[in-house]
């Protein structure tokens, strides 16, 4: 079927289009070039309105144990917003932690086609790529978690090479069907289970001696060498402490120009000037970004209200657990490899704190120049469930609006933000290239995030509308590989997206060594934890789609 | 004849997955690594796999056409058992949503006081490769865990620890019931400590050890019977232990009416001493999928289980929607019982039309309307099953080539005859 979008003004930065009136073409799920003399079957009048990509989260909490810990603990958030099923959609419930097919509705109702799951541990990824199955429309993948497990840090103490070490990564990426490496406090999650409360970039483990600025250094040399697209993706050092702007900035500084993807970077850019001891280093973050191309980030913007936060952190979050509201949390520490922190929030905007997180989440959105360096996330839930994104759009797009919400928040943290003084707005190619044609890229997508000929038709078509926020929150139309799935802001059709992964290559001895000491200390066979190609695809729902790596098997 | 090695299990809870079976055509005999629950239920023969009707044998597609009718003309059915692998609860979940059934899984009063604790106040835990690997003390408290894991002594405590120097001087202390065999000694002959009660002063015993890692000071000499002398010095033992563990079956606590109490003592006690030293909790509850339907439950509702869908949403309810309950209320109007594990576990008693998705071999005092025999996830189709400790799910394999459906399958056949009859009417 021959699908033709007439008259559009179309932002696709992918291919350096920003605003233009195009028509775009696409039949059996992919964009193609002007047809000859071939019928349209189908045209949509896109006059007036915006056509972009689909967008893509590149860091949601959308699949994994964590996340269900926190839909398991909190029925009563759950309670208040339930969702009845329809004729083509399955029930479930919404707000901090949807279920999962929710989530997958409310993503493409609001012109979301891809989520990426940032903290997929190995041993439990499994869990996240089954509850990424149960996620209709949208593809998915993601990052699996390295740096507090116990065999890498063997391996660190015992000096063995960067190449053992790229081996172990490459087989950790194909064992969890990652697309990407993602370090938590580096070394923290593990150093909690020896009872270290806090470590600090160059603060030693107590059994391994390892800092944690040498797993960054080592990992990020790992996905660099292997060729992984996507940079070393970061959650540093003491998030959330006062005064961790400064581990951060060194963060950057230390890792000698190597890529590395700063995230949820509002939660790490905090100083302690002031009468509370508590300030905004967005200027400084920003003003390092802005320097060093190597760095890319996204925000962690968070929003009023509501939330639970679920972290891989166990650490730190058992350090915020004093914080719970309501007053419930779970710790935990899991089998050698990671650990998770769960714990609800309510961030207020008349709590001083709260206030000028919010601030500093969009001093940083307003002070980094370079929107392909920089992502629009709230790291959901952790700062805000994703839902909220509309609402973040225009924050950023729409300055008077931002003034006015400045107005009410606490009036200490009101004079402690340069935000009123900060006169961008964000255009629509910006958000274009932040929530689309700059995921892609940092995430190594293939035919995704862009409208060119050869691209897969995801596709979101808005209303232009002054207010950002509504036109966000109700595209359209949108179309999940050719198909249309969305109409005016409900969808019409649902349909299994595909999830993303890499294969670097390595070379398979790494698996004797491994098999010893799964055999000696773990409760699995390394044969069994292993993620096979038809656990994702036996259902006939799941696909697999692989993107290239310099070092591909 | 083949011997298949390293095969996980589903029945046991812990994941165990160093069997080795041999396989004979359809018959399975496990030759190495078995156990008194594992082998019995990987030997168990398929019986008779032809579905019945009101015991009589019918083919695959009339069984299914006959429990769609039946399903169609229902208002509020109970899916009760829920026993099966992920894919199995996926398709449960489906046709329960459509149903607008309440779904209930087997072993949630016992899962209840976990999830109870959970709920209010939250916990911190650990998994099983944390405590084979860094456990220095383990305190049991209400339950005689070898009598529920019969490996787990050899294989988590009595083992290879990579930051215990031995790992036969890690302390056991039993709390409550009294280890009922010999698993719980280390090998170097250093028997557990036994501090026992009865079950029901098992909460007065919590509650005090609690106020004494605390630092309160007790009035009395004694708790539950036992002096509270020894119990300050399992606080101590708390205290000064690197990593200790603190495990619990929340079935074996049942026997108090809210009994999640018991559980919710516990979780803040271990936060308490996480003020100082570090300590987990190791919640052991769930076999046959009992995990597997609270985490699928969990992702694709919200709520761990007891779950209705009557009014077109998922809404949980821990006590109102307990299968038992509901039917002898007369709140259901007919019984949907998947268990494709367990032969015995038969459902409850009831004069509601009733529908059997169930293990091969089951066997009833009255044979149900509808009697469907499925394979089972692990030995007749690959699928997904959790482990006890809610983290690690495993992968499970398809040894023989029985030709018996998976619940998935029928379940989903089901589903879409309902769905059939639903656009029809
Ligand atoms: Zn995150």
């Amino acid at each position: 079927m021959l699908i033709k979008l007439t008259g559009g003004k179309v932002y696709d930065p992918a291919s350096g289009v920003a605003g233009l009136i195009q028509n775009v073409y696409f039949k059996d799920g992919r964009i193609i070039d002007k047809p000859g003399d071939q019928p349209v079957d189908k045209e949509y009048d896109c006059h007036g309105k915006v056509v972009m990509s689909g967008a893509i989260d590149m860091h949601t909490h959308i699949g994994g144990g964590k996340g269900n810990i926190a839909r398991t603990m909190l029925p009563e958030d759950h309670r208040q917003d339930p969702v009845p099923r329809t004729n083509i959609t399955r029930s479930g419930n919404g707000h901090a932690m949807p279920s999962t097919y929710v989530t997958g509705y409310r993503y493409a109702e609001m012109g979301y086609t891809a989520g990426f799951e940032p903290a997929v541990l190995p041993i439990n990824a499994r869990q996240a790529h089954m509850e990424m199955a149960d996620i209709p429309i949208l593809d998915k993948g993601g990052y699996v978690m390295l740096g507090s497990d116990d065999y890498f840090l063997r391996m660190l103490t015992a000096k063995k090479d960067q190449k053992a070490i790229n081996d172990y990564v490459a087989f950790t990426i194909n064992a969890a069907k990652a697309i990407g490496v993602k370090v938590v406090n580096p070394g923290g999650i593990n150093a909690f289970k020896f009872n270290q409360r806090k470590l600090d970039l160059d603060e030693q483990n107590v059994h391994y001696g390892v800092t944690p600025r040498q797993i960054l250094q080592v990992l990020a040399t790992a996905v660099k060498e292997l060729g992984i697209s996507h940079p070393l993706h970061v959650h540093g050092c003491n998030l959330g402490v006062p005064g961790n702007m400064q581990t951060t900035l060194d963060t950057i500084q230390g890792i000698g120009g190597l890529p590395l993807h700063l995230t949820h970077i509002q939660f790490h850019s905090y100083g302690t000037e002031g009468d509370f001891k508590f300030s905004s280093g967005a200027a400084q973050i920003a003003e390092a970004v802005n320097k060093n191309k190597n760095i890319t980030i996204d925000v962690g913007q968070i929003l009023f209200g509501q939330t639970v936060t679920a972290s891989g952190d166990n650490m730190r979050q058992h350090a915020n657990h004093k914080f719970a509201n309501p007053n419930k949390w779970v710790v935990m520490d899991i089998e050698c490899d990671a650990g998770c922190g769960v714990v609800p929030f309510k961030y207020q905007d008349q709590n001083f704190v709260n206030a000028l997180q919010w601030a500093i989440g969009l001093e940083t959105f307003l002070l980094v120049d370079d929107p392909w360096r920089i992502f629009l996330t709230t790291d959901h839930p952790n700062g805000a469930p994703f839902t909220s994104y509309p609402h973040l759009i225009r924050l950023l797009m729409d300055r008077t609006f931002r003034n006015e919400v400045l107005a009410t928040i606490h009036p200490e943290a009101q004079k402690m933000t340069t935000l009123a003084s900060i006169n961008r707005e964000y255009t629509l190619d910006e958000i274009a290239i932040m929530t689309r044609a700059g995921a892609a890229k940092l995430i190594g997508l293939k035919e995704r995030g862009g409208l060119a000929p050869g691209y897969w038709a995801d596709i979101t078509i808005y209303t232009d509308n002054v207010n950002r926020e509504a036109m966000f929150s109700k595209p359209d139309y949108v179309f999940k590989d050719g198909e249309l799935v969305v109409v005016d802001g409900k969808v019409v059709k649902t349909k299994w997206g595909t999830t993303h992964i890499a294969k670097p290559n390595y070379d398979a001895s790494v698996e004797k060594d491994l098999k010893d000491y799964f055999d000696r200390y773990l409760t699995m066979k390394l044969g069994n934890f292993k993620i096979s190609d038809d656990e994702i695809t036996e259902d006939e729902r799941g696909s697999l789609t692989v993107h290239p790596t310099k070092t591909a098997i | 004849m083949a011997v298949i090695t390293e095969v996980p299990s589903p029945f046991c809870g812990v994941g165990t997955d160093d069997l080795s079976i041999q396989v004979d055509g359809i018959a399975l005999k496990v030759v190495a690594y078995g156990c008194a629950v594992n082998t019995p239920a990987f030997e168990q023969a398929i019986g008779d796999s032809n579905p019945r009707l009101a015991g009589k044998s019918v083919s695959l597609e009339v069984a299914v056409t006959q429990a769609a009718t039946l399903l169609a003309q229902t208002k509020q059915p109970v899916i009760g058992g829920c026993a099966t692998d992920v894919h199995g609860m996926r398709a449960l979940l489906s046709l329960a949503d459509r149903c607008g059934a309440v779904i209930d899984n087997m072993g949630f009063n016992a899962a209840r006081n976990n999830f109870l604790a959970l709920q209010d106040s939250g916990w911190m835990n650990t998994t099983l490769a944390e405590v084979k690997n860094r456990c220095d003390l383990l305190l049991v408290v209400g339950t005689d865990l070898e009598a529920i894991v019969p490996r787990f002594f050899e294989r988590y405590l009595w083992n290879e620890a990579m930051f215990l120097d031995d790992s036969r001087q890690r302390q056991v202390i039993y709390l409550g019931k009294p280890p009922s065999g010999n698993a719980s000694t280390s090998p170097n002959g250093q028997k557990a400590q036994v501090l026992a009660c009865d079950d029901s002063a098992l909460p007065e015993v919590v509650g005090v050890l609690r106020a004494l890692v605390k630092g309160q000071p007790i009035r009395a000499d004694k708790a539950g019977g036992i002096a509270v002398a020894d119990l300050q010095s399992i606080a101590d033992k708390l205290k000064a232990a690197k990593y200790g563990v603190v495990t619990w079956g929340a079935g074996a606590l049942g026997i108090n009416s809210h009994a999640e109490l018991i559980v919710q003592t516990v979780s803040e006690m271990i936060k308490d001493i996480n003020k100082g030293t570090r300590c987990s909790g190791l919640p052991l509850a769930g076999k046959e999928g009992d995990l597997t339907a609270n985490q699928v439950c969990g992702w694709t509702t919200g709520y761990p289980a007891r779950v209705r869908f009557s009014k077109g949403y998922p809404e949980y309810d821990p006590y109102l929607y307990d299968t038992h309950r509901m039917l002898a209320n007369g709140e259901a109007d007919a019984l949907v019982w998947v268990n494709a594990f367990n032969v015995k576990a038969v459902p409850p008693e009831s004069e509601l039309p009733t529908i059997v998705i169930g293990r091969s071999g089951m066997t009833f005092a009255k044979e149900p309307d509808v009697f469907i025999p499925v394979g089972t996830p692990g030995i007749d189709h690959a699928g997904h099953a959790y482990r006890t400790d809610n983290v690690v799910a495993i992968r499970l394999l398809k040894l023989r080539e029985s030709g018996l459906p998976s619940t998935g399958e029928v379940l989903s056949a089901i589903e879409a005859e309902v769905q059939g009859v639903q656009h029809a009417n």
